[in-house]
């Protein structure tokens, strides 16, 4: 008796590990690299937190260049590993080409579309939520000037600054906003002195409001203008608490519930393929504000955000998309 | 008398000198390897085995050694002429503009063997151009060639992502890059080649520019040892002073060293462009026109010598990607670390067994 109790008990245990270790979910960053505090470390603050939930291990790789993101995709895939997620649209020719080849394998992209059955396309409305922080910029900014710091000058960092500049501009029409990017190679998204100087180039003109669109090199924005007492915008992750009570805000994408949900979806069987886009509707884009920045956000400000919020989702305000037509109308 | 003038039977210079500093590389990197807690033989089992185990792996290592040996062609061809060609990254990333302008025009009409020589022209044609203007303002002007060329690095890249951005890029495309070439405007992968030694190249970008590549270094040898030309550039390599008092044409010789250079820098592309990607994207050349300068330091500026060369750098850039992917612990950081040393040793130190190994060889032969 004892000892069927022993094997039955065994057989439990031997279940529940199984299905545990039912998904071997892999993940793929984009060349910034895992922690950069913003894009990448989102997605490894997602499946970190998957990890804590379940127990199930992950793995993670880091490439350097664009044949060796490819090759980590399909070695992950070959290796069996499912679902394989690819942050980076950096990772969209590869992902067409590897996912034709396993197609009994669940792959998510971010940042990109590819349309194939087994792989879920996840995008964000960054133009929304940078409309809403570029909204609290122009509503923080006393002088009527307002900065913009993006990295790599591609048409997604321009998505950013041309809601910023349609949201500051919804404020006071005449609002000044000033724009620079960072570089044009990769090593503009982990130059934060550069960064910095172009922060400081911004305030000498009277900026004192600047959101960084820049992955690593953001965190000189932030530094800078903490450092001359003047209010910075985070990206991607909530960076508030970088420099609290300098950060003004921080216009988070959820990356990490992307990668958190796709694991969870095919643990659960209900994986879904397409395109899933996420605006200030699904709670993709936010505006974060919490305990370190709540000094700063007045209720005026908070009114009109929601007030904002509401006008986007019922559809009376529209932002434009620069990535739509490869302009912006301001 | 000094042991540096001896002189060393080829097979001991370029043969056991090279081996001992790899080994000495190697065993460093293990020393580095081992003090993070893994274990250094089965890392470097992995790296081995990542880069030549199976073939993909070798396609793999190949396809990065493509890219390399052009690179390494385009700096050794300058350092005969005693320049420093820094910008054979930003001469490549401009070729792949060439290389990608013949592709996109010619690729609804002609078949693939059509498209490549007036790809390999293109390509030729527009890196030769970027390294123009260095080579003009060094001839005439004195302008550092180190200085000038790193600037055109720059350039290149603020030139190449604007008209990516604004010009090529696939209206509602995320990422800046041209449209896919088809099948006329690609090189064909070399899956026969591999499958005469009963492997598979699976997945591998290992294309045509390889034997491209091995052209190119039969042309740089007899550019450099056989033709007036190239005798002219290593005379001024050598003395730029006796060289011009002999009547060697200063200006001209580093203006058509320089675009020589550039050309081959160029033709890279053809690798990474028409044979892996199929289009054009920004940032593809990712550090082989620097890479380039460690092969051709390594390879002694002789074709041969940079075969070997990229192929070792090929057997680091694959079978590192793959330890690192093994071996999670070894992140992508320790990989730089390792390339780092072999460059350190097998290039930089060139010198320091030198010695040792001529009071061996004198000894051997009962001086």
């Amino acid at each position: 008796m004892k000892k069927t109790l022993l094997s039955l008990l065994a057989v439990a245990a031997m279940s529940t590990t199984a299905l545990a270790a039912e998904i071997k979910p892999a993940l793929v960053y984009g060349t910034g690299g895992k922690f950069d505090k913003s894009f990448n470390e989102a997605a490894y603050t997602g499946a970190e937190a998957y990890k804590k939930e379940t127990g199930t291990e992950y793995r993670d790789f880091e490439p350097t260049s664009d044949t060796q993101g490819e090759q980590a995709i399909r070695n992950f895939a070959s290796r069996g590993y499912n679902p394989v997620i690819a942050v980076s649209f950096a990772w969209t020719s590869a992902m067409e080409k590897v996912a034709a080849e396993f197609p009994e394998t669940k792959f998510v992209i971010v940042d990109s579309v590819v349309d194939l059955p087994n792989v879920r396309s996840v995008v964000y409305n960054e133009a929304e939520g940078s409309y809403l922080v570029g909204l609290l910029a122009g509503m923080a900014s006393k002088t009527g000037k307002v900065g913009f710091v993006g990295g790599m000058d591609i048409p997604l960092i321009r998505k950013f600054g041309c809601g910023y500049v349609q949201g500051a501009k919804s404020v006071k029409a005449d609002m000044q906003v000033f724009q620079n990017m960072v570089g044009t190679t990769g090593a503009a998204w982990n130059d934060p002195v550069r960064a910095g100087e172009l922060t400081k180039n911004q305030i000498d003109q009277g900026a004192d409001v600047v959101y960084a669109a820049a992955g690593a090199s953001g965190l000189g924005v932030l530094q800078t203008a903490a450092d001359n007492k003047k209010l910075s915008i985070g990206v991607d992750s909530n960076q508030n608490h970088v420099h609290p009570g300098s950060v003004l805000t921080s216009m988070v994408k959820r990356v990490d519930l992307a990668v958190y949900n796709a694991y969870k979806d095919t643990a659960a069987d209900k994986f879904t393929a397409g395109v899933q886009s996420n605006g200030i509707k699904d709670g993709g884009v936010v505006a974060a504000i919490d305990e370190n920045n709540k000094s700063l956000i007045t209720p005026e400000m908070q009114t009109a955000v929601d007030k904002a919020k509401a006008d986007i989702i019922a559809g009376t305000v529209k932002v434009h998309d620069y990535m739509t037509d490869n302009s912006c109308p301001m | 008398m000094s042991t540096a003038s001896v002189p060393l039977p080829g097979w001991i210079s370029y043969g056991v000198i090279p081996l001992l500093n790899l080994i000495l590389a190697f065993f460093f990197s293990g020393l580095v390897v081992w003090a993070i807690g893994e274990n250094p033989f089965e890392a470097l089992k992995f790296l081995i085995e990542g880069a030549l185990g199976r073939g993909d792996a070798i396609g793999f290592t190949l396809f990065y050694a493509t890219s390399f040996i052009f690179t390494g062609l385009s700096v050794a061809v300058a350092f005969h002429a005693g320049l420093f060609n820094i910008g054979s990254e930003g001469q490549a990333y401009v070729g792949g503009l060439g290389a990608a302008l013949v592709a996109l025009s010619l690729d609804h009409y002609v078949p693939w063997y059509v498209t490549m020589p007036f790809a390999v022209i293109g390509a030729a044609i527009f890196g030769a151009a970027w390294a123009f203007i260095p080579a003009w303002l060094q001839a005439k002007r004195g302008s550092h060639i180190v200085i000038t060329t790193i600037m055109f690095n720059f350039i290149g890249a603020a030139l190449m992502v604007y008209l990516l951005v604004n010009v090529f890029i696939v209206p509602g495309k995320m990422a800046p890059e041209t449209r896919t070439f088809l099948a006329g405007g690609q090189l064909p992968k070399l899956d026969w080649l591999m499958a005469l030694f009963g492997l598979k190249l699976g997945p591998a970008p290992f294309n045509v520019s390889f034997i491209i590549a091995l052209v190119m270094c039969y042309l740089v040898w007899l550019l450099i040892w056989r033709t007036k030309l190239g005798y002219e550039m290593r005379t001024l390599g050598i003395s730029p002073t006796a060289a011009v008092y002999a009547g060697i044409p200063y200006v001209r010789t580093v203006i058509i060293a320089m675009l020589i250079s550039g050309g081959l820098a160029g033709m890279m592309s053809l690798n990474a462009v028409m044979g892996a990607s199929a289009r054009l994207q920004v940032e593809f050349v990712a550090g082989a026109g620097f890479v380039g300068i460690a092969v051709s330091l390594m390879g002694r500026s002789h074709p041969v010598g940079i075969i070997f060369a990229a192929i070792l750098f090929g057997i680091l850039y694959q079978g590192g990607a793959d330890l690192s992917f093994e071996m999670p612990n070894i992140t992508r950081d320790m990989i730089v670390v390792i390339q780092g040393l072999v460059i350190f040793f097998a290039g930089a130190l060139e010198y320091m067994l030198r010695p040792a190994m001529v009071r061996l060889y004198q000894t051997a032969r009962g001086k």
